[in-house]
């Protein structure tokens, strides 16, 4: 027997996730000694440092790898792609940071909120660079499982805890199908490596290989909240504090789908026309229920929650595609859709603090003219949902349409077509409450809270990155491209 | 470079007045009618060193934007959108002009979305790359929905849900058209000749598009609503400059770049604006309001131009560019002074209107001097684009020439009818005896139009000799 040699740990590679968990761990300790008064500034700084500083580490990192190669005993992957996924959850953490800063219930638990949402980016961070079964599975059960106590951290507000304890029963319910189809594909190949499992499919029991494909696809299905497997998300996004549904929106989605681009290419490229035609099934099915169950929402954020669901069905179209402009054409998606739903949600969160009640349609009337900028923001992230200029969404929907059609898969981009016209009316509805109906609600007793600064900085960001994206699209295709470049796609 | 300067003029100045909100609404006002007049004058400018023989897209750029589907900033006049970009100049100054002189509650805002709607209109015509064509033909629509939605009249709400709804589901399937014959060709440079084939679905998709926005009859369904529900200025430039976008796109991309396709479905499309023709026009006639029969005549125009488009020889399009140019001109005069007389009566309804030409000469005689034109007098220059367009539609047959004549003569009951019930009769219960005859600034607005027209019916040749025939 061979003695156990510790791998070698290639701690720059990790900086990313041990700089936002050595963040979690200051900011935890120093709330025991601190006063009240400053934990909240405090940890709010230190949050903010440590995604800057765990951004600044992964570009340098992405700067400097022109290549990727597998690390810690090939458990994780050191390359472009996990890299520009870590820089995304640390962006969408620091505007976070901004939106979330004066959030009113967060005086009493001021530490552990801001060490849970950096332990979580920390974990997405890891969760993205995944290489083999093991470390995806923990990854996922490591954010997963902040993202569940974020939920239900305003334990005082019931649907919070509703939220919370949903969340955790049908997320854990998730992560044991996805532990159960990586077992069967464990069996089926005799391996957890993601590449070692492509080499092995060969051979592999075929029945077990499917099936724990299919599982594994159906516990990501369920963190990127694709349909079939969306039922928590509308509960979810309307029951979390709503800084925390934006930073769900925007990074879980980010980390669940550029884990699922990696797996499925690099682990079973084999299974191609497999997966392929599942993911278009879920695209389809997503399309259609997001945009329809969205129309009838009053609650402004149950409506973003189902928009969300449309929109990783729009994500997954270019992975369904399974050639490299998919994946080219699912990062850039990603960069101006993140920016965009934590604007989106920080914008609803000033209604909410202004009203002291949950924003509706119709509660929306007339804040356009009150706040202009916001207001403005708010129809620029909606118009840029739907996919109009002058949001980056816009290419980010040529791209994944143009990477199906180069496909052959013409019909699935009408379909994308078809629901972004049904998506038209609910999007159209925000935009009309703000700027087109008279107010009728006054805000709440004690008047408007102040105007507050780091808010709308972090949705002027939103709306810079936003309309950047466009601007600016060769440079980030570009960065895109290096992303994914070395990933073995399988069709053409 | 010319072109950019005139795509970016109008949306420079629209996001400087978002940035200037502390400006009083004269001050944002003036500056805004500076921007139209300056666009204008350097539109002049622009048609002034042209070289109308050249079949290339001149004043042009061209700079990558993203390189790996060979997307790029491609702009460029050619010599039938040189008068497309000049219409839209002139009804532009006209709309902020009227617009500035009602006093439009935030005007700052309202005239920089108008100066924005002009910048993406001009984009439309002058983009020359597929992509682009789309970013602009998009950004024309959240302007005109905010426009509607926040300035106009008591239906607004539906109204614009209905027009974005029709607009998007046209133009979403011009969009995986064009990303189809984008990848088809390997670029969405629409000056190559790459980009041209033979598929009729691609065809269809741009004709989806193309047909609401025009609109061909039954894509209609929007334009009752949104034109007697927006501002009138809004109106004017709706039915004036953006439809003509949609006859662009039929007569530059649908038509030329699919010619198989656009042979094998010219019958039925010829159907379909004669349909058009004939029922806008009978509608037009029955319309019980000023704003209706400006609405229904604007869609029988319009019909009027796609057959001529649909016919697809020399004379048909250079009726229907000539047709294209006269009707931007009617129907902005029209609408604008369809929006004078509902200031004065504070009512558009026929039957409560009459009689307003008594003591009012000014208002009268430029009605009449519209309507005139409009109904295509022999002498003015839509008579001349109207006899050049059947010209062309008897070449393919002579039945659909028989209908575009039918519809002249509707053209002149309706355009009578609207003319007489205003100016004549007896006086309407709605019309107070006080009303004033069009003020002089109405008069500054409005006349420009009609002596355009006038000036085009003396000498049409100035836009027809003017074609280097590259359509052809």
């Amino acid at each position: 027997m061979d003695e156990f040699t510790a791998p070698t740990i290639d701690w720059a590679a990790l900086s990313p996730v041990l700089i936002t968990l050595a963040g979690a761990s200051v900011v935890l300790l120093a709330s025991l000694f601190l006063p009240p008064g400053v934990r909240r500034g405090f940890g709010a700084a230190v949050a903010a440092i440590c995604f800057v500083g765990a951004a600044a580490a992964a570009i340098a990192l992405f700067v400097a790898d022109e290549s990727g190669r597998g690390i810690v005993s090939e458990a994780i992957r050191r390359d472009r792609l996990a890299e520009l996924a870590q820089v995304l959850v640390m962006g969408a953490g620091l505007l976070t940071v901004g939106v979330s800063y004066r959030e009113p219930e967060r005086v009493e638990r001021a530490g552990e909120y801001w060490a849970l949402l950096l332990t979580a980016a920390s974990g997405m961070a890891f969760f993205v660079a995944a290489n083999n079964l093991m470390t995806l599975f923990l990854g996922l059960e490591w954010f997963s499982i902040c993202l569940y106590v974020l939920t239900a951290i305003a334990v005082e507000r019931l649907p919070g805890l509703e939220a919370g304890l949903k969340y955790l029963i049908v997320g854990s319910f998730g992560s044991a199908i996805l532990l159960f189809g990586s077992a069967l594909v464990y069996g089926a190949t005799g391996a957890i490596g993601f590449e070692e499992i492509a080499a092995g499919t060969a051979e592999g029991e075929r029945l077990f290989l499917v099936a724990g494909l299919a599982m594994v696809l159906v516990g990501l299905g369920f963190k990127a909240s694709a349909a079939p497997f969306h039922m928590w998300t509308p509960d979810v996004y309307e029951g979390a504090p709503t800084p925390v549904t934006g930073f769900m929106a925007a990074a879980t989605k980010v980390a669940a789908l550029v884990v699922t681009l990696r797996l499925l290419v690099t682990a079973f490229p084999g299974e191609e026309e497999l997966w392929t035609v599942a993911l278009a099934v879920i695209v389809c099915a997503s399309l259609a229920w997001g945009n329809l169950a969205a129309l009838v929402q009053v609650s402004v954020k149950r409506m973003l929650a189902y928009s969300s669901i449309s929109h990783a069905g729009f994500l997954l179209m270019p992975i369904a595609a399974g050639n490299e402009l998919g994946g080219r054409a699912l990062l850039y998606y990603l960069i101006a859709y993140s920016a965009m739903s934590v604007g989106a949600f920080a914008v609803v969160a000033v209604r909410e603090r202004e009203l002291a009640a949950p924003v509706t349609v119709g509660n929306l009337a007339g804040f356009g003219w009150e706040r202009p900028f916001l207001g403005g923001s708010m129809a620029l992230f909606m118009f840029g949902f739907i996919g109009l200029p002058p949001a980056g969404i816009f290419l980010g929907k040529i791209y994944a349409f143009a990477a199906v059609i180069e496909r052959g898969w013409t019909w699935l981009a009408i379909v994308g077509a078809v629901f972004t016209a049904v998506s038209i009316y609910y999007y159209v509805g925000v935009i009309r409450a703000m700027f087109m109906q008279p107010r009728e609600l006054a805000v709440a007793a004690g008047g408007s809270p102040p105007p507050d600064r780091l808010l709308v900085a972090s949705v002027a960001a939103s709306v810079v990155v936003a309309v950047g994206s466009l601007l600016a699209a060769d440079p980030l295709i570009d960065i895109a491209r290096d992303a994914v470049e070395f990933l073995p796609f399988p069709v053409g | 470079m010319e072109t950019t300067v005139l795509i970016l003029l109008p949306i420079a100045g629209a996001v400087a007045l978002w940035f200037a909100p502390w400006l009083t609404p004269r001050a944002a006002g003036g500056f805004a009618l500076l921007v139209a007049l300056a666009e204008l004058a350097f539109w002049i400018g622009t048609a002034l060193n042209f070289d109308f023989g050249a079949a290339e897209p001149q004043a042009g750029a061209d700079r990558v934007w993203f390189a790996d589907l060979d997307v790029a900033y491609r702009v460029g006049l050619h010599d039938y959108t040189l008068w497309l970009v000049g219409l839209t100049a002139v009804g532009t100054a006209a709309a902020v002009g009227y617009g500035f002189w009602v006093g439009r509650e935030r005007a700052g805002v309202y005239l920089s979305l108008l100066l924005f709607l002009e910048g993406a209109t001009v984009g439309v015509f002058a983009a020359q790359d597929l992509v682009l064509f789309y970013v602009f033909w998009e950004a024309m629509l959240i302007p005109l929905y905010v426009l509607i939605g926040v300035w106009g009249g008591p239906g607004r709400l539906g109204a614009t849900v209905k027009f974005v709804v029709y607009t998007m589901a046209g133009s979403l399937l011009m969009l995986v058209a064009i990303i189809a014959a984008g990848l088809q060709a390997g670029t969405f440079d629409m000056t190559s000749a790459a980009g041209r084939g033979s598929s009729t679905w691609i065809f269809l998709g741009f004709a989806a598009a193309f047909a609401v926005k025009a609109p061909l009859f039954p894509f209609h369904g929007w334009l009752p609503d949104a034109y007697r529900e927006s501002p009138p200025e809004v109106a004017a430039v709706l039915s004036g400059v953006i439809s003509k976008t949609a006859a662009y796109g039929f007569l530059a991309i649908a038509i030329p770049f699919y010619p198989g396709p656009a042979e094998d479905w010219r019958v039925p499309a010829l159907v379909l604006a004669s349909i058009g023709l004939v029922y806008g026009s009978l509608l037009a006639f029955r319309a019980p309001d000023v704003r209706g029969v400006v609405a229904y005549s604007s869609l029988a125009q319009m019909n009027l131009i796609l057959i001529g488009l649909f016919a697809a020889n020399a004379s048909g399009y250079t009726g229907a560019l000539l047709q294209m140019v006269n009707h931007g001109l009617i129907s902005a005069a029209l609408f604008l002074l369809a929006g004078a007389i509902e200031r004065r009566a504070s009512t558009g309804q026929l039957v409560l209107l009459g009689g307003l030409a008594r003591g009012r000469p000014v208002l009268a005689t430029i009605l009449i001097t519209t309507g005139v034109i409009a109904l295509a007098v022999p002498g003015s220059s839509a008579f001349a684009a109207e006899f050049l367009v059947l010209n062309g539609a008897f070449a393919v047959g002579w039945g659909w020439a028989v209908v575009g004549a039918i519809a002249i003569v509707l053209a002149a009951m309706y355009m009578l009818r609207l003319v007489s019930a205003v100016l004549h009769e007896n006086v309407g219960s709605a019309v107070p005896a006080e009303a004033l005859d069009l003020r002089p600034a109405e008069v500054g607005v409005i006349a420009p139009l009609v002596v355009v027209l006038l000036a085009l019916s003396f000498w049409p040749a100035a836009i027809t000799d003017r074609l280097s025939g590259a359509l052809f």
